[in-house]
Formats: structure tokens, sequence, C-alpha cells
């Protein structure tokens, strides 16, 4: 069903990209603070040395967390609206399998977060030059296997949530639980042990790690634990919602 | 008579201790268009999910076009078409792209040409209009469209008119024969017993989750109510008299008119009062239709 599930991706972008607060929060809004805070707060002006930060974090891969988070965010709302509008059951009672209905959705996600952080690295590039790593593209590829982790806890969520109004709130709170614990503003290490196995058990934790070790240069071969953790948390995530994601 | 496209042997769904369905048997005729009716709350929508193979029964056969539609779901989905109660799409999905999409899900040789459709629908003017925006009776004839893209054998439809005004219920009577007329056979639920009369070749009346009565809607009516009443009026050397004769059976109409006539009264008004499916449901149901 390769047609269907590339016919619906690309109703679902175009569906995403008419409604424009979507579009701003989820992709200009980062993008924004990116630059702005970048710029004015996180590295010295342009110099011979090698940039300085003034932030205690990475502004770079904070803004790749929310651009991830955004996106789950997203699919948690999508999913309760469409199961509370019957939209889910419509398209059920298709030949599409249901593996295709869902991984459309995340098929559009992860193209909206790829073309954000495109748009990130480029105007970083260009606004704060010499701060952004050679490698984008290997950083871009670290954000995208950390949002397809984190997008399955979302279907986690979107398989506990009954109505829309309260998915939407529960989205919220997990992420901010989630940006405290991923170790962007702190490291994971400073938490006391039990909030530790808290912050493991999440992918974004993982997600920060990965993407911070192929920002500061480091191979993908010495992130293969962390390629593990983001994968057997995916796969549980999985198997947990094959169970019990509800269609109506 | 034709062939069963349809068979449903002591079908039996709980959920919880709420008995939804209990001991239903039915049978649909190919070219037919049968009505499942009954009160909200019947059982009408969780027989006919079952029927689609979107729920599973506790208990009880059931055969759709030759399918088991739990273990042939996905053969028995290509052949069927279904509209869902108080179904919703996408809020900005436009009409044209609803159409594109569930085209690509069927194969190729049996789907219909869609602006054909939209054309036979009247939504040839809303091609380019997004979900949201259409009226709740071009909600609907935009979910019918979608049943019939792919040429279905059996087409479902649940609750097609609630809410929707008198005249746009008109017209989706009117697509529903028209779906008939074009070969596929019709499997339909409605709560208005009107609705149920004019559009539907049988019915089952359900209640409580059990089939009580199944029939024609004539048989129905000569079964359960055969009183008639006429009504009229004569001239009289005093002034205008009224008349009021009760009776049954399929003569009495005629029989009254026979007596006017061999009375040589002069006759200013008539009016004859038959009983409708409504109220033969209000007989065997003992109630009021719930809205």
């Amino acid at each position: 069903m390769l047609k269907g599930l590339l016919k619906l991706s690309w109703i679902e972008m175009k569906i995403f990209l008419r409604e424009p607060m979507g579009v701003v929060g989820s992709l200009v809004l980062p993008v924004l603070l990116f630059v702005f805070v970048g710029r004015a707060l996180q590295f010295s002006p342009r110099g011979p040395e090698p940039p300085v930060s003034r932030l205690p974090f990475n502004i770079a891969i904070l803004t790749a967390l929310l651009i991830s988070l955004g996106a789950v965010q997203s699919l948690v709302a999508i999913m309760a609206i469409y199961r509370e509008g019957g939209i889910l059951k419509r398209l059920r009672a298709t030949p599409l399998s249901p593996v295709t209905i869902l991984g459309a959705h995340v098929l559009v996600k992860l193209v909206f977060t790829l073309v954000a952080m495109i748009i990130m690295v480029m105007a970083g590039r260009r606004v704060l030059p010499g701060a952004m790593p050679e490698h984008g593209a290997s950083f871009i590829a670290a954000v995208l296997l950390g949002t397809t982790s984190i997008l399955s806890l979302g279907f986690v969520m979107a398989s506990l949530v009954r109505s829309a109004r309260f998915a939407q709130a529960l989205g919220a709170a997990l992420t901010y639980v989630m940006l405290a614990l991923s170790g962007v503003f702190f490291s994971v290490e400073r938490l006391p042990g039990w909030l530790q196995v808290v912050a493991n058990a999440l992918p974004t934790t993982h997600a920060v790690r990965l993407m911070r070790a192929i920002w500061s240069g480091a191979g993908w071969s010495t992130q293969l634990t962390t390629v593990a953790a983001l994968a057997a948390i995916f796969a549980v995530c999985i198997a947990f919602s094959t169970r019990w994601f509800r269609w109506e | 008579m034709s062939s069963a496209v349809v068979t449903v042997r002591a079908l039996s769904k709980r959920y919880g201790r709420t008995v939804a369905i209990a001991d239903v048997s039915l049978d649909v005729y190919e070219g037919e268009i049968f009505g499942l009716i009954g009160p909200n709350g019947a059982g009408k929508t969780t027989t006919m999910e079952c029927i689609q193979g979107s729920r599973r029964a506790d208990g009880g056969t059931i055969s759709v076009l030759g399918l088991d539609p739990r273990r042939d779901s996905t053969a028995l989905r290509r052949r069927i078409g279904v509209q869902h109660q108080e179904a919703q799409l996408q809020k900005r999905i436009k009409v044209w792209e609803a159409l594109d999409l569930w085209a690509s899900l069927y194969d190729r040789d049996s789907v219909v040409d869609s602006n054909a459709l939209l054309d036979r629908l009247g939504l040839a003017g809303k091609r380019d209009t997004r979900f949201m925006n259409l009226s709740g009776g071009q909600k609907q004839r935009l979910f019918i469209a979608l049943a019939l893209i792919h040429r279905p054998e059996l087409v479902f439809l649940d609750e097609l008119t609630t809410g929707l005004d008198p005249q746009a219920r008109r017209a989706i009577w009117e697509l529903v024969r028209d779906i008939r007329a074009r070969g596929s056979t019709v499997f339909l639920t409605t709560h208005l017993m009107e609705e149920a009369e004019r559009l539907c070749d049988r019915v089952a009346i359900i209640e409580h989750g059990r089939v009580i009565e199944m029939g024609t809607p004539l048989e129905l009516v000569a079964r359960h109510c055969p009183q008639r009443c006429v009504f009229y009026s004569t001239d009289e050397e005093d002034g205008e008299r009224q008349h009021e004769l009760r009776g049954e059976g399929d003569d009495f109409v005629t029989e009254v008119i026979h007596r006017i006539a061999r009375d040589g009264a002069h006759v200013r008004g008539f009016r004859t009062e038959l009983p409708t499916l409504e109220d033969v449901f209000l007989k065997l149901t003992g109630r009021a239709i719930r809205d």
C-alpha cells in the first residue's frame, strides 16, 4: 500500500500547512528562537577566537529538541482529534492497513522536522558563522532518529487518552517533564538516583545525548549504546501502541 | 427471490454487562434496500459494525458476500462501501482531495470517475471546498461519494439523514434509490420511520438488541395495523354532516366508497387515514421513538 501511504502523507502535509498557527508554532518559532537567542546570548561577536557560549546549554540542541517535541505534541493532538471525529474509524474501513494510517502521520512529522532542521542549520550557518558543525547532515540525522523514538512515545500517549482536550494537556505536561529531564539544561548525572532512572526511560534523554555527541563531532560508532536505547524505547512504545491504540 | 448477500445467524454482542445485541438473525438480498430500524441504542450500529467486520461479535455467524467479515476483512473492505454515523473528515481537506485519496486505495479498474460522481451527487461546484465549509447535507453526500468510489457491491449507510433538513433528506433518498438502480445492495439503519417506509424494500425492527419483526413495510402494516379510517362529509338538508368510519382490511375503503355511491349522497370532503410503519413500530415497541 505504498501508494496509499504516500497519498495520505501528501494530503496530511497539505492539511497541516493550511493551519497557520500549527506551522508557526512548530516550524517558525523554534528557528526564530534559535536565531535570535543564539545571536544575542550564546555566541560572542565574531572574532579570531572560537565562539564562546554565554549560555550554560547548547541552544542548537535545545531548538532541535523543541522542534522534535512540537512534532510529538502535534501528533498526539491530531490522533485525538481524528479519533473523536471518527476520521480514524473511517480510514480504518478502507483497505488501508492500520500501520499505513499511523505511519503516514509519522512520515509527515519527520518530513516537517527535517525541513525545520534544514532551515535551522542553514540559518545557523548564516547568522552564527563558525558556530555550526561541519557535519550538519549527520546532526540532522541524529535529530530525526531521536524524533522517531519520541514520536513512538506520542503513540503511547495517543493510545492512553480518550479526549482531544485531555490529549493536549497531557502532551504539554509530558513535554515539560521530558524537556526538564532531557539533559539539555543540566547533565542527567546531577539528578537524584531515582530521577535518573526516570530520565533514562524517556527517549528525549537519549535523543539529547546522541545530538550532543554528534554535534561535538563524535562518530556514530561511538554512539551505539545511545542508538540502541532509542531503538529499544521505540520498540517498546510501538508494541504497547499496537496492543492498546484505540481507533474510536 | 434473489440470493442473500448478507446472512446473519444468532448474532450476539455485549459491552461489559450491557447486552448490545442478542440473537440477531437476518438476511439481506441482492439488489434491495434493506433497513434496520429501531430506536437509538437498540443495537442498529453494533449489528452493522459486526457485519462490516469492524467489530468482533461475541457469538453467532455472519457471511457477507460469501466472506467472513473478521477473517477476510481486507478482502471484504474492497467490496463494500461504508458511511458512518456522525463521521467527520479532516477539517481542511478539500472535496477533490478526499475523493483522490479514497480512489487511490482501491483497484484502479474498479474506481469510478470522481468528477462524474461529484456531478451525480450535486457536489460538482464544491470540488475545491474544504470539508469544514460544507453544509450538513453536502458532507453526507461527500460520504456517500466516498462509499461509492470503488463501485461496491454492498453499501452500508448508518443514520444517513439524521440532522438534515427535509429538502436535503429527500435529495439523499433519491441518491440511495439511485445506488440500488445501479445494481448495488444497500444496508441502512435509521430511526426515522418515514425514511424506512419510503426507501426500504424490506425492514427489520430491532429493539433492545433483538429483531422483533421483519418484512416489507406494507406487509408489516397489514400484519400489525390493519385498521383503516375513512372521514367524509355530506350535504344534508340541515347542513353539512361529518362521518367517521373505522374498519379493517384492504377492501374496507372500497366498501365505504360503494356504500356512499349506493346511498347517492352528495360528498363534500373525503379523506382516508391509513396506518404507517410508525404505527406498527409504536404498537410493537409500545412507546414513542427516542430522539
